[in-house]
């Protein structure tokens, strides 16, 4: 299914491109505990590409990687076909990657549009005196990205709590009002870490069509880890399976599957 | 502004027309979209609806061909009526939330053969159904999302289809202009299913004469002019949309503002703020329950001052709004509690600029209809029926009650037959239902009366009619006594806590009940006491709530004692059902209103159990999800006396 053609067309219709990103020989460790052993593997432009494995795989931990908030021992991150040299997180999101976090990190107190508009900061330039006296091109531009904004609420179907205080929705939506910062910042890349952590069937329905909603309409490439089995096999193109720091599987989710080595991890073996 | 009437205004597209020689920059259509209100002015709305109207010609679109509408209220889509018409083919918009059996019966029995869809859902719904659609050529969508990568071989977006109309206009022009100048008064306008409380929808067929005379007799009898602004929510196959959002709207060129989403709506309501308000009981229900939801949580000062000033807006409200005497210091009481509360209260519904509203669809309770009224909102009842487009009867300003439902309206002659059957003949009388003669001729005599099915009665000293009930639901218990069981249920729904109620006598000499819970109200009073729940099934079985609704029906029953005729109809014993109502089980139509008999039939063992004198009954009911998937849920439920007040009243008379 996956040769190293450029860019080819699946079975749904979907057009792969080439390797966006290639993760070669990482190594993560923390003080003595090696959180991520020597993992290879690549994103493809427009793939959901899923990461999964038991509590404590590393599976946060890559993402964390890939976003530039850890930065491995060894092993380089290679992105748009160039060494990326050790970053910090925003300038990691100024190339255009956005990530969700596991556990939701919005700003309470704001309204939700007030949320995802921090997910434009980046594409704003105007100075800060500028925007304090709200005029010339501070007010175009915020315009602008409201416009964008708007869009996005459009999109993932949360007009109605617009002007709603983050503290006072449910679960479910915080959940999806994190996923449109995200989607704000126009990402190439989205990194979603357990975008379905603890919500019920219907809500997971509903995300799920979100995130194939995002890859189909902006052809977002999407890096996601998930627990939820049966949530990933449906929704990725491939797989990554880490155990213990270690990938013990790659491939596409039917392949993965039948993994013997992955059935083990997940139904649970003695480890040596 | 007043619009002008000619002998050549006989279709809804020459209304059009109309209104963009007269209003053409004026706002006719809004829609929230993106955050902001978009509108468009009467000469866009034509371009847009010429565009889409030559592209159906240049699919091949005939006189008379049908062309189904489903999705939620939008500009488009009131747009694709409007290009149906001009081509002379009929429009038939259908519930967006029918779920497939249901849409397919309709589009197979007026053998539709376009579609045009809000959006990837009803596109959906529409594709599992193909194989059954025989003459269905193309749907056409309006929102892409989701769609891109489907098979196009039936599919066309909406705005592409308008391009090539556009396009088209050279080759097409002529014969555009030539269907529109063949239309005649009588020609068929559109096409409208009923709901159906019994057996299967009907196809309505109403004309421009029914349609344009109705529109121009109601906007007459209400003074409604260019400068009203309505908010079009509600379901756009239900003719009360029909006639208000495109009839009245095209005939006095009012403008018709369409929500974001139907989540949005309170907010909608109130950015908007319509002057001339339409919504059915369950609406208004809904908003009294967000309201007394939230005065519960509010402070004790805020809770005194809204008892005491609602004490007195009951007492005198009404009074003052239908312009009768009321004294002096009522006056500056009122005025107060204005300024500090209704018009606050007013402004947070949305209906602070409501000139004329009405209730329709169903009876209202009483108690719920004073609240609006007593606020000074101008709520009036009408009473009509998809038949007779919308208008049977109506209460003319100042003459407003919540029993009855006013006088005849313009131009509609009424009698009550024999039987109490109300009978109605006017101008908006239906042309037939399609492909149904006999059930046109059971409904419709040769001298064009039109049997309602509902039982009434004209007051003598007023005129104004009142309805009891379905015809077919008022009868007689096992002792005689009169069974009206609307009228209860409708008293016991006032309650926030209650949703839905169904009453039976099940031919025997006292009454029992099903009720549904309110999930909201009742959720938020047991969030208040700490009550932890996993969901309706088990916080309708809770001992507190089934307390709660037990003196919700025993205060019932004492009011329903005060009434001599009606005293029978006291509920004995009672169960909150272990599931809410819904559409998508049968139990409702789309309108919302319960299909009595499916009821009864669903839930025999609990009626069985209410007649009988067990505590519990076990109890097993099959559910039908919102994707059509088919389940089942099992309860053990309460069942519980309640007490009726003293049978005095019936002794004193």
């Amino acid at each position: 299914m996956f040769d190293q053609a450029d860019s080819f067309i699946t079975a749904d219709g979907r057009t792969i491109g080439a390797v966006m990103m290639e993760m070669k020989n990482i190594t993560l460790r923390f003080g003595g505990v090696v959180a991520i052993k020597d993992i290879s593997f690549d994103v493809r432009e427009g793939e959901i590409r899923a990461i999964i494995g038991p509590n404590g795989a590393g599976k946060s931990s890559m993402l964390n990687v890939i976003s530039g908030f850890y930065h491995p021992q060894e092993g380089e991150v290679w992105y748009k076909g160039a060494r990326r040299p050790e970053m910090k997180p925003f300038e990691v999101a100024r190339q255009g990657i956005a990530r969700t976090f596991q556990n939701i990190a919005l700003f309470e107190g704001m309204s939700v549009l007030d949320n995802v508009m921090t997910g434009r900061l980046n594409h704003m330039k105007s100075g800060i005196l500028s925007q304090a006296i709200w005029y010339g091109k501070a007010e175009r531009e915020e315009t602008e990205n409201r416009a964008v904004v708007e869009r996005v609420i459009d999109f993932l179907e949360i007009q109605h709590i617009r002007k709603t205080p983050v503290s006072r929705l449910p679960y479910g939506l915080k959940k999806r009002v994190e996923l449109a910062r995200a989607l704000a910042a126009d990402p190439k890349l989205l990194l979603l870490d357990e975008p379905m952590a603890g919500m019920n069937v219907e809500e997971k329905e509903d995300m799920s069509r979100f995130i194939l909603d995002v890859n189909d309409e902006f052809g977002t490439t999407i890096v996601l880890i998930e627990h939820d089995m049966g949530v990933v096999m449906d929704l990725s193109d491939r797989v990554v399976v880490m155990d213990y720091g270690k990938k013990i599987g790659d491939g596409p989710p039917d392949e993965v599957r039948n993994n013997q080595a992955v059935i083990d991890a997940y139904l649970g073996v003695a480890h040596d | 502004m007043t619009v002008t009437d000619s002998a050549d205004l006989v279709s809804i597209p020459a209304l059009l027309a109309r209104n963009a020689r007269e209003f053409g920059d004026k706002a006719a259509y809004r829609e929230k979209e993106f955050g902001i209100w978009q509108s468009w002015t009467w000469l866009e709305a034509v371009e847009q609806v010429e565009a889409l109207a030559l592209g159906l010609l240049s699919l091949g679109a005939g006189k008379g061909d049908h062309v189904a509408i489903a999705g939620r209220n939008r500009p488009y889509l009131y747009w694709a009526m409007l290009a149906a018409q001009s081509i002379g083919a009929v429009p038939v918009p259908i519930y967006q939330d029918a779920v497939g059996d249901e849409i397919a019966y309709v589009l197979d029995h007026c053998n539709a053969r376009f579609i045009v869809a809000g959006d990837q859902e009803q596109v959906d719904k529409i594709l599992d159904i193909r194989d059954s659609l025989k003459n269905l050529q193309t749907i056409i969508y309006l929102d892409p999302r989701g769609l891109r990568k489907y098979d196009h071989s039936m599919l066309k977006q909406y705005q592409s289809l308008q391009d090539e109309g556009r396009a088209a206009r050279g080759d097409l022009g002529d014969e555009l202009a030539k269907r529109q100048k063949a239309q005649t008064y009588d020609d068929t306008c559109v096409m409208l299913y009923t709901s159906g409380t019994t057996g299967r929808p009907k196809g309505v067929v109403l004309s421009n004469r029914n349609v344009i005379e109705t529109s121009k007799n109601s906007s007459q009898f209400d003074d409604l002019g260019p400068g009203e602004e309505v908010l079009a929510y509600l379901p756009m196959a239900w003719v009360g949309d029909y006639t208000f959002s495109m009839g009245q709207a095209l005939w006095t060129g009012f403008c018709v503002n369409c929500p974001e989403s139907a989540e949005t709506m309170m907010t909608d309501l109130r950015e908007i703020g319509p002057t001339y308000y339409f919504a059915p009981p369950r609406v208004f229900e809904n908003q009294l329950t967000n309201v007394m939801i939230r005065m519960e949580d509010g402070g004790r000062l805020k809770k005194w001052m809204f008892d005491r000033a609602m004490a007195h807006a009951k007492r005198v409200g009404p009074a003052l709004l239908s312009g009768e005497p009321v004294g002096f210091m009522d006056r500056v009481k009122y005025f107060l509690g204005d300024i500090f509360i209704y018009g606050p209260l007013k402004n947070t519904l949305g209906l602070s600029r409501v000139r004329i509203g009405y209730t329709a669809g169903e009876a209202i309770g009483p108690e719920l209809f004073d609240f609006y009224r007593s606020l000074g909102i101008n709520l009036k009842q009408l009473y009509g029926q998809t038949e007779a487009t919308v208008y049977v009867t109506i209460q003319p300003d100042g003459q407003v009650r919540a029993d009855t439902v006013g006088v005849p309206a313009p131009g509609v002659e009424v009698r009550v037959g024999d039987n109490g059957e109300i009978y109605y003949r006017s101008p908006g009388v239906f042309v037939e239902y399609y492909n149904n003669p006999e059930s046109t001729a059971s409904t419709k005599d040769a001298e064009g009366w039109v049997a309602t099915g509902d039982a009434g009665f004209f007051e003598e000293n007023t005129g104004h009619l009142r309805i009891i009930d379905r015809a077919k639901d008022v009868g007689k218990m096992a002792d005689g006594r009169l069974f009206a069981p609307k009228y209860v249920e409708n008293k016991l729904k006032f309650y926030p806590n209650i949703l839905e109620a169904v009453v039976f006598d099940n031919g025997r000499d006292y009454c029992t009940a099903f009720v549904n819970i309110d999930l909201n109200a009742v959720g938020n009073w047991a969030e208040r006491n700490n009550i932890a729940y996993g969901g309706y099934q088990e916080l309708s079985q809770h001992p507190q709530v089934l307390d709660m609704i037990q003196a919700h029906i025993e205060e019932t029953n004492h009011s329903i004692a005060q009434d001599p005729m009606l005293s029978g109809c006291q509920v004995r014993r009672f169960l909150v059902l272990h599931k809410e109502l819904d559409a998508d089980d049968g139990e409702m139509t789309r309108t919302r209103k319960v299909r009595r008999r499916t009821v009864e039939d669903k839930f025999d063992d609990l009626i069985v159990g209410l007649y009988g004198d067990a505590q519990f009954v076990e109890t097993t009911t099959e559910v039908t999800y919102e994707d059509g998937r088919k389940g089942s849920i099992s309860a053990k439920l309460e069942l519980r006396d309640a007490v009726v007040a003293a049978e005095q009243q019936v002794a004193a008379q």
